[in-house]
């Protein structure tokens, strides 16, 4: 006995066969419907809607060939089983029962055991039908609604991660439109001095999971980028905030870098990506920028390795980024593209602006087909004058501006180790009003002063060594490990905003420990800005009034000036 | 069986193998091979000797064992990983965490 009664349409036109297959069909517990030709079944088929139909072949006014063909197509993708209920031997005959759309046929005269068999084995294709049907159904929902919730996803995480500076000119890159979900993220935006930080990461895994910590990431990024924090600080606080959020297994692969336009230089930080390139356009030469690091949100906030790399860079030069997808891709015999193929590309690479089109084409030559998800982009130095960063936006109204006060700090040995004040002083000093026009000398400015005090006198070392590229690096590895050391020393930092005329005046003064410096033999070297060492001095006296060195260098002070405000 | 995990007699060194693609299909399989034995083994060794490849999940993967094991105190050594295998290790910097060979 099947489960459950079915409601079956037998079609014939002998009344007395008919009378006899109902009631087979009847004590086998199923419900009957009966027509006497095919327009009647048609229309019995129309109106209830049975589950299995018993169809003679020869019938008249309609036959139960063109019956079943319009039965088959009123059911559309539900199965209605059709058994044609056929006295027809030829095999001709037969496989035109089928070719009408029926599912079986049953000679005559009926043997209740096959006819009992066939409706069972019929139904249960029918049932096989309607589960794969709803299945099938509810796939395609929730492909709808995962396309939708990822819509609404990207669209939300645009709005954060587009607010970035993406778009400047010396800019260039590749991503999918729905990079997100591969978990790779590029993130830019202009620091206070104006400087450009970057970053390209890449969450473990795939999906809504590696989106979800796309999120604080980006906004631990823009929020400290805006307020003037160098990498180190915020790849601290992308690397603590991760940490306390993600999963163990989860963690995000990233390159930071920081291009410094006035300084002509990159920072460098790179954690788990593969090698980024430095190209020196001049020579050709590009030189990796490569992984020292674990990925974000592996280690502990204690054990976290901030140390960036500083490399020199002439107008022109290009950095080079990439997700793991270019060497990861595989061809047929599994082989990895790898990083070798990925420099014949370089070696080969004629017009450096079609690079990213030749890697793209190399990748399909290899594997055989297009990969739409690899990230890649490249930054290049500009003149700082070609890159003007947009406006900062300020939400208050100027009514409670300060304007006449003073302050004074002194950052001792253990602060100067791992704490950097300057988006601190920055936005104290942004509370003025009339500076905010000038926030991004004001920052520059503040910046070398600190980083001279720093660098120079607490620090003492020798800003000569940055003549040529090695020295350069040199110089930064130095700078770390004596940092690391420092037990002693100090920087002092003295800010006074008096009112003038209507506008103001801003002093700052910054004095340091250290030995100081021949200040006549500096200041009566040309102003210029090809060197790579003492830039910092022209651009303090490019960017500020009245700058001026006492007590033998270790003590530097400058001006601005702002005019009444509108 | 693409995991294969040996417990020494004495109960202190648990192996962990894996052969083929040791990637997210392994999640499963992996975590059970450490997390169903009953005492924690002191050492652990994860053999790549038959691991043709291996991508981020499977890092993830290694990070969820070191925790498991104990984090910071864990000892747990990568061996017999291929050049390619330890090419993906080196650029993720995981030689700082596990002891690769």
């Amino acid at each position: 006995m099947p489960l459950e009664p079915l409601m079956i349409l037998i079609a014939e036109d002998s009344a007395a066969d008919r009378m006899l297959l109902s009631s087979i069909v009847r004590r086998q517990g199923h419900e009957v419907l009966t027509a006497a030709n095919g327009a009647e079944a048609v229309e019995a088929f129309r109106q209830q809607r049975p589950q299995l139909v018993l169809m003679d072949a020869m019938m008249p006014v309609m036959d139960g060939f063109e019956a079943a063909r319009q039965i088959k197509a009123l059911a559309g993708e539900t199965l209605v089983p059709i058994i044609f209920l056929t006295s027809l031997t030829e095999s001709e005959a037969l496989a035109r029962c089928l070719e009408a759309g029926g599912d079986d046929f049953l000679a005559k005269p009926y043997n209740q055991v096959i006819l009992a068999a066939k409706i069972k084995a019929m139904d249960r294709l029918r049932r096989l039908q309607a589960t794969v049907l709803e299945q099938r159904d509810q796939i395609a929902r929730h492909h709808d609604y995962l396309l939708n919730e990822q819509r609404v996803a990207k669209a939300v995480f645009d709005k954060v991660a587009h607010s970035g500076c993406l778009n400047a000119p010396n800019i260039r890159y590749l991503q999918s439109p729905y990079a997100l979900f591969n978990g790779d993220l590029l993130l830019a935006a202009f620091t206070p001095a104006g400087d450009m930080h970057v970053l390209l990461g890449d969450f473990t895994g795939h999906g809504l999971p590696a989106a979800v910590g796309a999120m604080p990431l980006a906004e631990v990024f823009y929020g400290m980028t805006a307020k003037g924090y160098g990498l180190s600080e915020t790849l601290r606080e992308m690397n603590a905030k991760l940490k306390r959020i993600l999963p163990v297994d989860m963690f995000c692969c990233a390159t930071l870098l920081c291009l410094s336009f006035q300084r002509r230089s990159v920072e460098v930080w790179n954690g788990g990506m593969p090698d980024g390139y430095l190209h020196n356009i001049a020579s050709g030469e590009r030189t990796p920028l490569t992984a020292r690091h674990l990925p974000l949100g592996v280690l502990s906030p204690q054990t976290f390795d901030d140390r960036t790399e500083v490399f020199p860079m002439a107008v022109g030069d290009r950095v080079f980024l990439l997700s793991d997808g270019v060497i990861d891709t595989c061809d047929a015999k599994e082989q990895l593209f790898g990083v070798e193929r990925l420099q014949q590309v370089f070696a080969a690479n004629r017009q450096p602006d079609r690079l990213f089109e030749e890697i793209e084409q190399a990748l399909q030559d290899f594997r055989g087909e297009a990969r739409d998800d690899v990230s890649m982009v490249e930054v290049s130095l500009l003149e700082a004058a070609q890159l003007i960063p947009p406006p900062l936006v300020y939400s208050d109204s100027g009514q409670s501006c300060p304007l006449d006060w003073s302050v004074n700090f002194e950052f001792r040995a253990a602060t100067l180790k791992r704490f950097n004040p300057l988006p601190y002083l920055l936005q104290l000093l942004l509370e003025v009003h009339g500076l905010r026009a000038q926030s991004g000398a004001l920052y520059s400015v503040l910046a070398e002063l600190y980083s001279n005090a720093l660098e120079h006198g607490v620090l003492g070392l020798d800003s000569s060594l940055k003549r040529d590229a090695s020295g350069f690096t040199r110089y930064y590895q130095q700078r770390n490990a004596r940092l690391d050391e420092l037990q002693d020393g100090y920087v002092r930092v003295h800010l006074q905003v008096a009112p003038k005329d209507g506008g103001g005046c801003l002093t700052i003064r910054v004095e340091d420990s250290g030995k100081g410096f021949d200040v006549e033999r500096v200041m009566a070297r040309p102003v210029d800005g090809i060197r790579l060492s003492g830039r910092g001095v022209s651009l303090i006296r490019q960017l500020s009034r009245n700058a001026s060195w006492s007590d033998e260098g270790r003590s530097a002070r400058v001006e601005f000036f702002w005019e009444a405000l509108a | 069986m693409s995991v294969v995990t040996e417990v020494s007699s004495d109960g202190k060194k648990l192996t962990i193998s894996i052969e083929g693609r040791f990637d997210f299909g392994r999640h499963q399989e992996f975590r059970e091979s450490y997390e169903r034995l009953g005492n924690k083994p002191e050492s652990i060794v994860v053999d790549l000797k038959k691991a043709t490849y291996l991508d981020s999940s499977a890092l993830g993967m290694l990070l969820l064992l070191r925790d498991h094991a104990g984090g910071d105190s864990s000892d747990i050594r990568v061996v017999n990983s291929s050049s390619d295998v330890k090419k993906i290790l080196a650029i993720s910097n995981f030689d700082k965490l596990f002891d690769i060979s």
